[in-house]
């Protein structure tokens, strides 16, 4: 069971030797021995997942300890159970056919080395995340994936909007990780242990237990779920926490479709898959996902039908369909969550990798309004982005068909308010979402060129090292969605132990004997947003422009992103700096320092120069002064002498 | 080995090296080359025999270890008493560990009366190792304020253009703590007879008086840690002092409080310790949200990474004050890796400000374009100091958050906003000056890391990481020692007494005799 191991380590291998030796070595070399590793990986990562899923082979592989105190225990352990095989599965070859269309895309980028070193690491982290075995090493993967996705946004360090989105990423992050984190200790404080079997085994005991957080007593479970759930939302970009990932876009693309759609914002998914244990025992907590989820989905899909940048109308798509993810497992179809992961993983890195092809043919153009009428140029690409599309909204038999269509099924089937209000925004969002992505096709390749001659001389299909990486994606596309069945199956135990869903949260069996209508509903409404695209912007190009003007309002609030940005730099950044200025200047300079050693060393020296003035010099002056004394002695004697 | 007098040879080493440095004769840079090799050396091989301490170090008990004990004025029960357990071993070797970094630091940075320079520090590796192995209160003073000495010589000599202000400052700051620390060795001694450290470890002090002792107490560790509202002699000091004096004072002279606290106030006055909790915690909560915030706004280098310190020295003073196991073992590990990173961050600001004289951060930009090694040398630091998992900043905040948690929920979470707002101004210090175009003209030609700073950097990364990744050898050394000094505090105040072993006897004077 040891080399289940080697796909974790692989990538780190592959990682080291090209970041640290990268200068010697060269590009070739690094490009090769990343890439080698990965391939690798990717390999033995079906090898695990056939053993593990489909032989149910679950094991765990231990490492070594990380650190103990009192019941403290931490250990480096690897978990390997269903949904560790699957989601090791999807990350390895999602993750190698990227690494190799970036041997193509950044070929004339002079950090070859270190971008495919970043790209590795980044594999590591995220499989260190899938495999962890408690809270802790969780937390590593999930840290170190958001740092090295900080790395890999701000890789082109020359551009101040690439640092500062960088930044904003790793920040916005560590605001959900303060909820991950006082989660993790309201879990230990209560379990005594960080360890994930002892957590899951003693949660249905800890039902109705209190918890005093903040000087208030709560619901233990419900809490720690929350606080949980705050961590993945920053992950994966939900709403309130969901203003890096439009910005995460200045990285490179391949970057994008690495890490911010197929894997790195799918780790709050996981995670809430992962903890199905405990969460199953928070119906409040649930809710809670749910009620985040489905509001994520539509205000997302809202924002990406007016987004003008390629690539942003696909990172809202993104969090759009996260928001679906979350309220699936919000119902407790966990495996649909994870089912639409997967097929997600696949048809968006394609969206992107298809963006970054259509990007590269029009010389580094990434605004939709300067394309156009391009698709005689490069039909491969067409094609491969039509392939993206129609599984993105769902359309029969394309993937997304068939983890759309569970997800709002169990939504529906949940039979419960919020769960209705998931299923109506969800179908609102997936009539979105036809319409966006439709509006993205006919924008980038229909209609009259609307680049300059220079640019459009320049249109050229990608080499053979990104397209063939982009058809394997596509495969998965088309296939996945069939071939992951038995992941929302009721018939087959294809989760075993590792998600538990109780048996009043049946809203995954129940999705399979909905009514006719619920059934068709997603893709009709799909099917009605690609026509609602086809006559906004092919046979009525003047009617966005009408449109836009008269509801101006309405259309600059989607086009500025519902103004979060401006909120949150008022009501943050802006306040931060205040007081930090003010606290140093005023704080520090004027009542610390000033009542303390510069205030003490000014009322020395003041009392000195008055006490100096005293020596005049003047015997009249001294002669004054000893009467005076005499006077007041006597005086004293006089009064107190009675 | 117990014959040999490990500790008094490790303690009064650099002083043998200042004799033979006084000895060199010749021209200037003669003297200079010799007295910085002579240094160098000594140092290291001061370095190497603490590593004995550490191979002999039994972790099983929890008794002072390598103890000597020479009666020194037997009538007033004051001796020559020195001991290491399981939390002072390891600030002795971070000091004997940083002090051959910082000679190296200096090689070239330090161009004037390089032989007093290296006189001032050897003394003071001296009177540093002397405070963490003393187990008597007159010895453990006279270290203690002696290397205010050496240390007001570095920043008034070899510092920068305010540096008179900042070593008066420092001066003032720190003599106030000591009067009030010596009224309590005095009341202490009057109080029970002795000034053994053992023996005043179970020594028990009425309530009432503990109240006055704890605040004289207070007072000098406050000041050193340094503690919000006693922290602004930290950042024109740092700014001030040359590189070696800002790694000493980050690295190693901070951590004086921290220990204080553990060896003294805790486990001789537990019923004050216990009362002051509040206040304790108080302090920490406001330093940490306060100097993350201040930290925000700096404009120097120095001054941002010393703001940074008194956040994180909030940390330690919270696990230290939860009196429980992973809370103090946490604060101690939080205090060895801030050892670690503020002083390899000093180093790093002392690397550039070597090749263009400023601090500015506004100065800088785009030095990766430069200076690839140096960017990722200080990238791991950066991280470290936001306390990324894998690295040694994250295992002591770590801990400690899940000792304030099990203590108080609002300190807990209060204490993780600085979690944000630390990789807030860490990371935008490491935009502004490593990331961006490289515009400034005399950056054009500046050069990377040479031999001597990889040679520097290197154990400091190594350390860094391997704190982080696995930090259990470290924290077995510390386990036993800690579960007693829980012991000695929770037992004498009558705190409820969860899972403590039980108590192990501490050596007496009687005993020793």
């Amino acid at each position: 069971m040891l080399y289940y191991a080697a796909p974790i380590f692989l990538p780190l291998f592959g990682a080291v030797i090209a970041g640290l030796f990268g200068r010697v070595i060269g590009a070739r070399a690094a490009q090769l021995v990343t890439c080698g590793a990965m391939g690798a990986a990717a390999v033995l990562s079906i090898v695990v997942f056939n053993e593990v899923v489909l032989q149910g082979e679950v094991g765990t592989v231990v490492l070594f300890d990380w650190f103990s105190s009192g019941d403290l225990d931490v250990d480096w352990l690897l978990r390997f159970d269903e949904l560790t095989g699957v989601m090791v599965f999807v990350v390895c070859v999602v993750s190698f056919l990227i690494h190799v269309y970036s041997i193509g895309y950044m070929a004339h980028d002079p950090h070859v080395p270190r971008f495919f070193a970043y790209l590795s690491l980044f594999t590591f982290f995220m499989l260190a995340l899938v495999s962890a075995d408690n809270f802790l090493q969780m937390f590593f993967g999930w840290e170190g994936v958001g740092l090295v996705s900080y790395l890999l946004i701000g890789f082109w360090y020359r551009r101040p909007s690439a640092n500062a989105a960088a930044i904003k990423a790793f920040v916005v992050n560590r605001v959900g990780d303060f909820g991950f984190a006082l989660g993790i200790l309201a879990i230990f404080l209560m379990f005594d242990t960080v360890s994930f079997d002892a957590v899951f085994a003693g949660a249905p005991g800890m039902v109705d237990a209190e918890l005093t957080f903040l000087g208030h007593s709560f619901d233990f479970l419900e809490v720690a779920c929350i606080l949980l759930f705050v961590g993945a939302m920053g992950k994966s970009a939900q709403f309130l926490l969901h203003t890096w990932l439009p910005d995460a876009m200045e990285g490179p693309t391949p970057v994008s479709a690495l890490i911010h759609a197929a894997t790195m914002v799918t780790a709050g998914v996981f995670m809430v898959a992962r903890l199905s244990p405990i969460f199953e025992y928070a119906p409040i907590a649930l809710s809670v996902v749910t009620f985040f989820g489905a509001t994520t989905a539509i205000f997302a899909a809202t924002i990406a039908i007016t987004q003008n940048d390629i690539k942003r109308v696909i990172a809202y798509s993104t969090c759009s369909q996260l928001g679906y993810m979350f309220f699936a497992c919000g119902v407790s179809a966990y495996g649909a969550g994870i089912f639409h992961l997967t097929t997600h993983a696949f048809f968006k890195a394609l969206l992107f990798l298809g963006a970054g092809a259509v990007i590269h043919a029009m010389s580094d153009e990434q605004d939709m309004r300067k394309m156009g009428g391009i698709w005689r140029m490069i039909p491969l690409t067409y094609v491969l982005m039509w392939v993206g599309n129609l599984a993105l909204a769902g359309i029969f038999p394309f993937s997304g068909f068939f983890s759309k269509d569970i997800i709002l099924e169990s939504a529906f089937a949940s039979h419960t308010g919020l769960g209705m209000y998931a299923f109506g925004l969800g179908i609102l969002a997936a009539f979105l979402t036809a319409f966006y992505s439709w509006r993205l096709l006919f924008l980038t390749f229909h209609g009259k060129p609307r680049a300059d001659e220079r640019v459009m001389a320049h249109v050229h299909e990608a080499p053979a090292v990104m397209w063939v990486p982009l058809v394997g994606l596509a495969i998965g596309a088309i296939v996945i969605g069939y071939l992951m069945l038995p992941m929302v199956a009721t018939d087959i135990d294809f989760w075993g132990t590792s998600i538990l869903v109780l048996p009043i949260h049946n809203a995954l069996e129940e999705a399979h004997h909905v009514d006719f209508w619920v059934k068709a509903l997603p893709m009709a409404v799909g099917v009605l947003g690609i026509a609602g695209a086809f006559l906004f912007y092919v046979l009525k190009p003047e009617l966005p422009g009408l449109l836009a003007a008269r509801a101006r309002p309405v259309y600059l609030f989607l086009l500025n992103k519902w103004y979060f940005d401006e909120l949150y730099d008022i009501l943050f950044v802006r306040s931060a700096k205040y007081l930090g200025r003010n606290l140093w200047k005023q704080g520090d300079g004027a009542v610390i320092d000033g009542i303390g050693p510069d205030g003490i060393a000014a009322a020395t020296l003041s009392v000195a120069r008055r006490a100096v003035k005293l020596q005049s010099g003047y015997v009249y002056h001294y002669a004054f002064a000893m009467l005076l004394g005499l006077a007041a002695i006597v005086t004293w004697y006089l009064i107190a002498g009675r | 080995m117990t014959d040999w007098p490990i500790l008094s040879t490790v303690t009064f080493l650099p002083l043998v090296g200042v004799f033979f440095i006084l000895l060199i004769r010749g021209e200037e840079k003669q003297v200079a080359a010799n007295s910085r090799h002579l240094a160098l050396w000594t140092s290291v091989v001061t370095f190497a025999l603490s590593l004995v301490l550490v191979a002999d170090f039994d972790t099983t008990t929890a008794e002072f270890q390598f103890v000597e004990f020479v009666p020194w004025l037997p009538e007033h029960n004051i001796a020559y008493h020195l001991g290491v357990d399981g939390i002072s071993i390891f600030f002795l070797i971070l000091t004997t560990f940083l002090i051959p970094i910082c000679i190296l630091a200096s090689w070239e940075a330090i161009g004037t009366r390089v032989r007093e320079f290296m006189i001032a520090f050897l003394v003071m590796e001296t009177l540093i190792v002397g405070v963490f192995c003393s187990l008597d209160f007159v010895m453990f003073y006279i270290f203690f304020e002696g290397q205010l000495i050496p240390m007001f010589l570095i920043i008034g000599i070899w510092g920068g253009a305010r540096r008179v202000y900042s070593a008066f400052k420092f001066f003032l700051y720190t003599l106030v703590g000591s009067v009030l620390f010596l009224l309590a060795i005095l009341f202490m001694y009057l109080d029970a007879g002795t000034t053994d450290i053992p023996t005043l470890l179970v020594h028990e002090f009425a309530p009432a008086v503990q109240t006055w002792l704890w605040l004289a107490l207070f007072a000098s560790f406050a000041v050193k840690l340094p503690m919000w509202p006693f922290h602004t002699w930290l950042p024109d000091a740092h700014v001030e002092a040359p590189t070696a004096g800002s790694v000493i004072l980050a690295g190693i002279l901070l951590k004086m409080g921290g220990y204080g606290f553990l060896r003294f106030s805790l486990p001789m006055l537990p019923d004050a310790s216990e009362f002051f909790v509040p206040f304790v915690y108080s302090l920490s909560v406001v330093a940490i949200i306060y100097t993350s915030l201040v930290a925000l706004m700096q404009q120097d280098m120095k001054k941002l990474i010393a703001y940074s310190s008194v956040a994180h020295m909030g940390i330690v003073t919270i696990g230290i004050f939860t009196f429980t196991g992973q809370g103090i073992e946490g604060g101690i590990i939080q205090m060895l890796s801030h050892g670690i990173v503020s002083a390899a961050l000093f180093l790093c600001v002392g690397v550039v400000y070597d090749r263009t004289h400023t601090r500015e951060i506004a100065d800088y930009g785009g030095l990766v374009h430069r200076m690839p090694i140096y960017a990722f040398v200080l990238m791991v630091f950066t991280l470290a100091a936001i306390g990324l998992p894998g690295t040694s900043g994250f295992v002591g905040e770590f801990m400690v958050l899940v000792g304030a948690f099990q203590s108080n929920t609002w300190v807990a979470s209060l204490a993780l906003t600085g979690v944000i707002l630390g990789a807030a101004y860490m990371l935008w210090l490491y935009r502004r000056v490593i990331f961006g175009e490289l515009t400034k003209e005399n950056l054009k030609s500046i050069t990377d890391l040479n031999w001597r700073e990889v040679g520097i950097f290197a154990p400091l990364v190594s350390l860094a990481l391997v704190l982080g990744l696995y930090p259990e050898p470290f924290l077995d050394v510390l386990h036993v020692s800690v579960e007693n000094l829980i012991a000695q505090t929770r037992g004498a105040a009558d705190l409820p007494v969860a899972d403590v072993p039980e108590r192990v006897p501490v050596p007496t004077l009687a005993a020793l005799n």
